[in-house]
Order: C-alpha cells, then structure tokens, then sequence
C-alpha cells in the first residue's frame, strides 16, 4: 500500500490527511474488484510470458533456463520467417483496401435518403457475425469445383479457376478478402461518425463558393477525416497482425503453411508442440510489433498536430 | 437554401446502395437458401434461391444429429453469467477511473490501455497453463467466465462516457451528504445507462461468437458451445452441407436480434471508442 501512504503525505493542507486517505481507499475500493479478475487473468500471465520466453520449457518438467536460444530457433526456423512475410502481405493488404473501401462506404451512406439505415445496417451485418458460421459459407463458396465464386468466374472466362483454400497459392488471397468483408462494417461506421461530426455550415460554405462534390471532399473533408483515419489505419494494422480466429476457421493455417500466420505460429507451438519457449518467443515478437507500430503511430499522430 | 439533390442522382444512388448491399450480403442470403436444400442441391447451377421444395427437415436434424439444444443453453448460460460480472466489475471500475482522485490512479490506468495493445496470443499459454495447473479450471465454464469477465476494454470504454458526467453534479451531491457508494448508485449508474447498454450489447456478441476460448479450453461434449457445435457438423458430417448452413443459421439468429433490436447502441458505442480512443 505504498500508494496509499504517498497520498497522505503529499496531501495538500487544505484536504487534510485523513479526508485524502479515505478518498484513496474509495477510489481503491472501486477498482478492486476489477483489478483482482485483472491482475489475475491478464497481468500475471503477460509476465509469465515475458519469463518463459528465456527459458525451455514443456510444462511438465523443471524449466530450465536458455538465453536467447528460443529467438535464435525461432529467427532461423523457416516456417516462422514465411509467417512473418505473410502476416506482413495479409496487413498491407487488409489495411489499405479496407480502409478505402470503409471510406467510401461512409460517404455513400452519409446521405439523407430514405431507408440509408437499411445499408448501413446490412453492411456493418458481417461484423458482428460469428466467425465460424462466415467461415462454414465462405467455404462453400469458394468451394474450388462447385463453389458460386469459381462458377460466376467461369461464367466471365477464366478456364480454370484457383482452388482458394484448397491452394497452397491462393488461400492467403481468400482469407485477405474474407477477413475485409467481416471488418469493413466497423471502419465505416467509424468514417460515418467522423463524418456526421463536421459542422455542415464548413460544407455548405464551400457549396455557396461554387466547390464541387468533389473539391468539397477532398478540400474540406478529407483534411478534417484525418484523426478517424489515424485511428482506423492503426486498429486496422493492429487487427490484421493479431488476426487469427476468422483464419483459423477458415484454414487452420493451411494447407501445409500457406495461411499460417504469426498468430497461428504461436498457437502452433503452444497447443501442437507445447514449446512453452519457443511459443512465448514468437509472441513476444508479435508484441514487439504491435507496440512498435502503435508508438511510431502515436508520434506520427502528435507530430501532424502540432 | 441548399439545391434538393436532382431524381436521377437519387436513383443512381440507390442503384449503386443496393448493389453493394446484395454483394454484402450474398453470403449470408447464400447461407440462408443452402439451408434449406438437400446436399445434393446445394451447389446446383443456376441457383435456386428460393428453393421450391424447401427441406424444413434440416432444422430439425441439427438438434438430433449433436447435442444442438445442450449448446445454446451452455453458451446463453457463459455468456449471460459473463455480462453480468463485466457490467458490474468495469462500471465499478470507470467510476473509479473518471471520478475518485488518488494517486497512482493514472498510472494503473496506463496498465490497463497498455493491456488492450497486448495481443492474447502473447499470453493464451501462460493463462491456460495457470487454469491448468493453479486453478484446475480447464474444462469448466467457470474459466471461459472469468477469461472475459475482466476485459480492460469495458473498464476503458465506460470510463470514457463516466468522463463526461459533470463534476459539479457529483460535488452537489457530496455536499448534500451522500457517500461515492451513494453517489455511484443514484447518480452515476443512472447516467451510465447508454453506455452499459453498449457494452452489455458488445459483450453478449463477443461471447456468443467466442470461438478460440472453447476450443482451447473445453474437452467434454456436454459442456461445448453453439460455435463448437458448428465446427462437429463441420467435422463429422462435413458433406452435409445443407445441415452446416442450417446450424449456421441458427447461430446466428441471437445476434441478429440483439444487433437488430440495439444497432443504435452498437453505432454510438463504435463512435464513441473510436474517436475518442
């Protein structure tokens, strides 16, 4: 309870000592319950990760400690420097076209029309829907010789169309369009909101000085888009590296390797090998990315500010 | 003052809304005919997308072939037991977060968001070998409630519309003699009430939809969720084409109706943590 006792001291006279440390053990007494579910559930097993990445390990016998062997196995091992280039290709590829189309999406819904909730409902729809039953029609319909997707290409001419999550060449493309059509529901309604937030006399100003649809987006709008664009761009890139579930149920990582990301690397080593180190290393260097990404965003993000 | 916008924009609108929408949701309505076919129908060109002979019987074989009925009630069980914890532990906590001054409070708070960053694959093992071996919880509904009951994103989420309750009305309160417990519970549980309900709503999705948890954490049949279920027909009967989508269906009808019934809720919970986060 170190916390508590700073507080009495550095009280200021006026509260005096006792009034600041009830007022401490109220705001305690709120967290608290959180914080025990917290501390237990989160906080501990984020350390223990941190642990056991230095350390061999297989759950049963006496951990042992090993260095950094853990990361030289992992940087050397073949299969983890193909999971990283394609979680790197599924990212960029996520995040730009989901971006645009989100975008795009916002400002075709941001109308006054009738009916414009109906589209808006049905577009955001995807998102909340569970990832095991998108992924069991997904399936169907990338099914490589009967499936709707192969049969509308044959109509349009293409001879012989890819085999998607049966192809070591073509799945990571199924998974990158599944994975933007469950998600690109969510950016829009964030575009929406950013877009129903600019005053209308800004736009109606332009409109009166003669700005097209067109200048009108891009002189008045766009630059006022910028900080829901930031935001977008940077859960965007933060979901794509940590996106495993909709993968998963759609190829469990395969076939062979072709769908198996950083994520699924990881649960590959923890719930197939049970290599205790081998997994936290390689979840370690997804942390490490993440929280790269996200520090180099929010400096961006300041230095566009000031 | 403003032009009314000319008919044939309108129209040229609407045309391109309801072209997106239909590739949308083309899946989804694919799903819903498929579901109604026999296997050997499913994947008849040209489709039939409203089948003239529609086999109701598949809706009945899903709660035969697999414990179908056993599921949903597990999975209404987790995920109403989760919600309940969460909307009392994290709007105890906002309040705690947005109004009691303390010190060390920010910095606690910091650990929180930071937490959010923090991927679960970084500690999925860890926190599975502590069920494991500490608690003993594997295989229990007990561990897939606590896993999400503690979520930082509730806490950070609530504290965000906590923020915005004036903090002359709570001083007026004070003065009038009632205590932060009293304050919390007439004042500011009141006031919380949007946002609760957006993160009852998101909540109750996520749990619903919750698929990596079970699979890692539950072995014994009787205990499986609805998303479980799919995966077995999925597994076991993975020709049964007609069958999957039907129970796909059915999986997705307690989500379509909270999403339906709360969308707005849901859209002012998406806006708020977005721009503000």
């Amino acid at each position: 309870m170190a916390v508590k006792e700073k507080t009495a001291t550095l009280s200021t006279p006026k509260s005096g000592m006792t009034l600041s440390r009830r007022r401490t053990l109220v705001g305690v007494s709120f967290i608290t319950p959180n914080f025990v579910g917290f501390f237990v559930l989160n906080l501990i097993p984020i350390l223990f990760a941190l642990l056991l990445c230095f350390n061999r390990w297989d759950g049963y016998n006496p951990m042992e400690f090993a260095g950094l062997d853990n990361f030289k196995y992992i940087f050397t091992h073949k299969v983890f420097q193909q999971a990283v280039f394609k979680t790197a290709v599924f990212t960029a590829f996520s995040v730009g076209i989901t971006m645009l189309l989100s975008l795009g999406l916002a400002v075709l819904i941001n109308q006054k029309l009738k009916g414009i909730g109906i589209f808006r409902t049905a577009i955001f729809f995807p998102y909340v829907a569970s990832v095991v039953a998108v992924a069991a029609v997904w399936q169907m319909l990338f099914q490589k010789d009967m499936g709707l997707i192969n049969e509308v290409l044959r109509a349009l001419g293409v001879a012989d169309p890819p085999g998607w999550f049966a192809s070591t060449k073509w799945a990571l493309v199924g998974v990158i369009v599944v994975n933007i059509w469950k998600n690109m529901g969510y950016y829009m309604i964030i575009y929406l909101a950013a877009l129903q937030d600019i005053p209308s006399s800004l736009v109606e100003a332009g409109m009166i000085d003669g700005a097209s649809a067109w200048q009108r987006f891009w002189r008045i709008k766009w630059p006022l888009l910028r900080n829901a664009t930031f935001f977008v761009v940077m859960m965007l890139t933060i979901n794509s590296f940590k996106s495993f579930d909709l993968i998963y149920a759609l190829t469990e990582g395969g076939p062979g390797t072709a769908t198996t990301l950083l994520s699924q690397y990881i649960y590959n080593q923890s719930f197939v090998s049970w290599d205790y180190g081998r997994a936290s290393a390689a979840a370690m260097v997804l942390f490490a990315i993440v929280a790269v990404i996200t520090l180099f965003q929010f400096r961006l993000e300041k230095k566009l500010s000031d | 003052m403003l032009n009314k916008t000319p008919a044939w924009k309108k129209a040229l609108l609407y045309a391109v809304l309801i072209l997106i929408c239909a590739i949308t949701l083309l899946p989804l309505v694919w799903m819903l005919s498929a579901s109604l076919k026999l296997d050997k129908d499913v994947f008849r060109i040209p489709i039939e997308w409203i089948p003239s002979n529609p086999a109701w019987s598949n809706y009945r074989r899903i709660w035969e072939q697999v414990p179908m009925l056993r599921f949903t009630f597990n999975t209404f069980k987790v995920t109403i037991i989760t919600t309940i914890i969460q909307v009392f532990t994290c709007s105890f906590a906002a309040y705690g977060f947005a109004k009691c001054r303390f010190r060390g409070r920010n910095t606690l708070f910091l650990i929180y968001v930071a937490t959010i960053a923090v991927p679960w694959q970084v500690y999925m093992l860890p926190q599975y070998t502590m069920m494991n071996n500490v608690f003993h919880m594997v295989d229990t509904h007990a561990v897939l409630i606590l896993l999400h009951s503690f979520d930082a994103f509730g806490v950070f989420l609530l504290r965000q519309f906590c923020m915005g309750i004036p903090d002359e009305l709570l001083e007026a309160a004070r003065i009038d003699g009632l205590s932060e417990y009293g304050i919390y519970r007439k004042i500011v549980l009141p006031q919380m009430g949007p946002s609760i309900a957006t993160l009852v709503i998101f909540t109750f999705v996520s749990n619903w939809n919750d698929f990596m948890g079970p699979m890692i954490y539950l072995n014994s049949t009787e205990l499986k969720t609805v998303q479980l279920g799919i995966r077995m027909f999925m597994g076991q009967y993975s020709t049964e084409y007609g069958l999957i989508m039907a129970a796909s269906v059915v999986s997705l009808i307690p989500v379509i109706i909270v999403f339906l019934v709360f969308q707005k809720q849901f859209v002012q919970g998406i806006a708020t943590s977005g721009l503000k986060g």
